[in-house]
């Protein structure tokens, strides 16, 4: 019983920290094609702004969502200033938002020092049987998930969902019918960005918040994505899915390096088999 | 990573040799002689910037020192900077350059072993001089290359014997980084386990940019180890002293580090998270013989914050050298290596006495067993005078050999 324990919990924690790390790109790389190697350091902003909103007596839940529109109204001057004048132009994206991301590292490297700032989450922990396992990564794996099935519902069941997907499938169509396309490609940049800043933020206790903490995340957030394939939120469910049981199983089972090295493997394998990735041929869906 | 700092280093210290010029030809009259041009070769930026950002500063405030007394053997110190960028690839390029393209006569600077085994073939083919200034796992035996920190029979062994015969630690689980370092400290640890009467459960290694360790964590706590050894290494790493207290918590099983608190983790962490963690070190900002570095550096930096021991290896290293320079006269490094090579050089620096040992080219001095308090700090529970590091010279005889270069690792 323990034992079916621990692993659903190595297993929830594994897919919870996809999920986190890659729904945001889903959103930006997924729907809009923007390759943003600036990922990983709206994460760290994320960390960044939960951290400094903690400190200064703001309730760490309330930080969290503080974090998250701090990053998404950043993400919406990013994308006015710089990747709208970039759309389409893939290698052009890729330079300026790795410019990005290095400006990012250098600026919080300047303002807030090298050194990493930490915020505790202090919920102590629950026992089952001879393991403790700590409420707070609890809370990343629910978190992870009521921020999976928000953006299903907001995607699926809302007017804007349904004029963001209309607009990302044919702009020419959306905007004869009246859709401002530029909104709604801004809107939809800042959701990605929020999500993510959200996901720092939210990650922010486990793994503190420091300058080069992008790096760390963004090889497997766009690894996670680009299996996912065309459908980016039923495909990096389905991605994060398999890489998080098979990082939770074997990381368990033998070691962390095990871990990576299979779900690198497994990448590999299911590109080579799937080059369009998981949703590759499926038609429809989201 | 576009922008070329080196060059721009190289434009400010040359700007300031030219500014001070002047200065120094009325003290010493040395402004006409040639500057000694030395190389530190340190990760400014990257994950593993925590262990070189004091380094540096460290250096550069005692070349200025230096400096500004009248010179090495009647030479000013011309310093040049390379942000090797954590990554060992610009530890190869810029070894390269500093030898061939701007001729230094010494390159200090390292920071990972792995770093330091990428520049010395680079040092040793172009006949120079290198000192790395870290603790590391020990047995590089090669007459170009000088270890100023400490190796596991110097840090180590201390703190094992402390863990596991006055603390009960017996059982012990290991964790450690995953390239050279932790695998080869990582055996040591396992050897003095074992020596004092413990026992290893597990060995574990973690790819630098591990930040999950629940995995492990559940692990150690169906092992039920009495020790928790850490080995691990930068940014990413000190995940997991936060995950460990928040999970099995030092209250209940113990921790010790051979690493932590060199990349001042304990400012980093809350201060219970810090708290109780056991580690050996060569420097601590509260010796007594530290004061005087201690505030020059902070006056010099403008850093009020915590200096540490990877901080006063900037000093230490080039201090060793300058001495080691006096001694022979000369920069140039093969004269260098002939006064190393006597065994003469030592240094009263802010840890301690720091001697050379020339068998070995490696550095005999004071260890101090400390452990993390409330205060993002630590105590002192005792100190062992100069240490010899005795695991290389039980390998390694420069004297016999002095063609030997290679490094010589652990069998258990």
């Amino acid at each position: 019983m323990d034992d079916v324990a621990i692993y659903a919990y190595q297993i929830g924690l594994s897919f919870a920290i996809f999920i986190l790390i890659s729904l945001g790109l889903a959103v930006i790389f997924g729907m809009m094609r923007v390759i943003n190697l600036a990922q990983g350091e709206f994460l760290m902003l994320g960390a960044y702004f939960c951290t400094l909103i903690t400190k200064a007596g703001v309730d760490l839940w309330i930080s969290f969502f503080l974090a998250a529109l701090a990053v998404g109204v950043f993400g919406m001057i990013v994308e006015r200033v710089m990747i709208r004048y970039l759309y389409g132009r893939i290698l052009d994206t890729l330079l300026a938002t790795w410019g990005l991301s290095l400006f990012l590292v250098g600026g919080v490297t300047t303002i807030f020092g090298p050194q990493s700032e930490s915020v505790a989450a202090t919920l102590g922990q629950v026992t089952v049987g001879a393991f403790g396992i700590s409420l707070y990564n609890l809370v990343v794996i629910a978190f992870a998930l009521a921020l999976l099935l928000g953006t299903y519902a907001l995607w699926r069941y809302t007017r804007f969902g349904l004029v963001v997907r209309g607009t990302m499938q044919n702009p020419a169509m959306a905007a004869a019918l009246g859709v401002n396309t530029g909104l709604v490609y801004t809107l939809t940049f800042g959701f990605g960005s929020a999500i993510t800043g959200l996901a720092g933020a939210v990650l922010a206790p486990i793994v503190g918040a420091a300058p080069p903490m992008g790096v760390f995340f963004i090889g497997k957030a766009f690894i996670t994505v680009i299996s996912a394939g065309h459908l980016p939120l039923l495909g990096t469910i389905s991605a994060s899915g398999l890489y998080g049981v098979i990082d939770g199983v074997v990381a368990y089972i033998s070691s962390s390096v095990i871990g990576e090295m299979t779900v690198l493997f497994v990448a590999i394998i299911l590109l080579r088999l799937l080059p369009l990735g998981i949703t590759g041929r499926m038609r429809r869906g989201i | 990573m576009a922008f070329n700092r080196r060059e721009f280093v190289k434009a400010a210290s040359g700007a300031i040799v030219l500014a001070s010029a002047p200065f120094v030809l009325k003290r010493a009259g040395i402004a006409a002689e040639e500057p000694i041009r030395i190389g530190n070769i340190l990760d400014k930026s990257g994950g593993l910037n925590i262990y070189s950002l004091k380094q540096m500063q460290a250096l550069a405030m005692t070349v200025e020192e230096i400096n500004k007394a009248g010179g090495l053997i009647g030479r000013p110190i011309e310093l040049l900077f390379y942000d090797s960028q954590s990554d060992n690839q610009f530890n190869s390029k810029y070894a390269t350059d500093a030898m061939v393209k701007d001729k230094v006569k010494v390159i200090h600077g390292g920071i990972t072993s792995s770093s330091r085994e990428v520049m010395r073939p680079i040092v040793d083919k172009f006949k120079g001089l290198l000192f790395y200034n870290s603790l590391y796992e020990g047995g590089v035996c090669d007459r170009r290359h000088v270890s100023t920190g400490m190796v596991p029979a110097q840090q180590l062994a201390p703190l094992i014997e402390y863990m596991v015969k006055e603390k009960g630690g017996k059982k012990g689980y290991i964790l450690a980084a995953d390239y050279n370092y932790g695998h080869i400290t990582s055996k040591w640890m396992q050897k003095f386990i074992r020596d004092h009467g413990g026992e290893d459960l597990a060995v574990e290694f973690f790819p630098l940019d591990v930040t999950n360790f629940a995995p492990a964590i559940s692990r150690i706590q169906a092992a039920k180890p009495d020790v928790v050894w850490s080995a691990l290494v930068g940014g990413a790493h000190i995940a997991f002293y936060r995950q460990f207290e928040a999970t099995i918590g030092k209250k209940n099983m113990m921790l010790a580090s051979s690493t932590y608190g060199v990349g001042l983790e304990q400012l980093q962490l809350s201060p219970e998270e810090g708290d109780g963690i056991v580690v050996a070190t060569s420097f601590i900002d509260s010796l007594p013989t530290a004061k005087d570095f201690i505030a020059k550096f902070k006056a010099f930096s403008g850093d009020q914050s915590y200096v540490g021991e990877y901080g006063e290896y900037g000093a230490r290293g080039l201090l060793i050298w300058a001495e080691a320079v006096r001694q022979a006269n000369s920069a140039e490094p093969d004269a260098v290596i002939e006064a190393l090579a006597k065994g003469g050089v030592k240094v009263n620096g802010a840890g301690g006495l720091y001697s050379v040992d020339g068998q070995t080219n490696h550095t005999t001095m004071d260890i101090h067993l400390v452990v993390g308090n409330k205060s993002q700090s630590f105590d002192l529970i005792r100190s062992f005078e100069q240490r010899p590091p005795s695991d290389t010279q039980m390998v390694c005889d420069l004297n016999k050999n002095p063609n030997d270069a290679q490094q010589y690792e652990i069998k258990l």
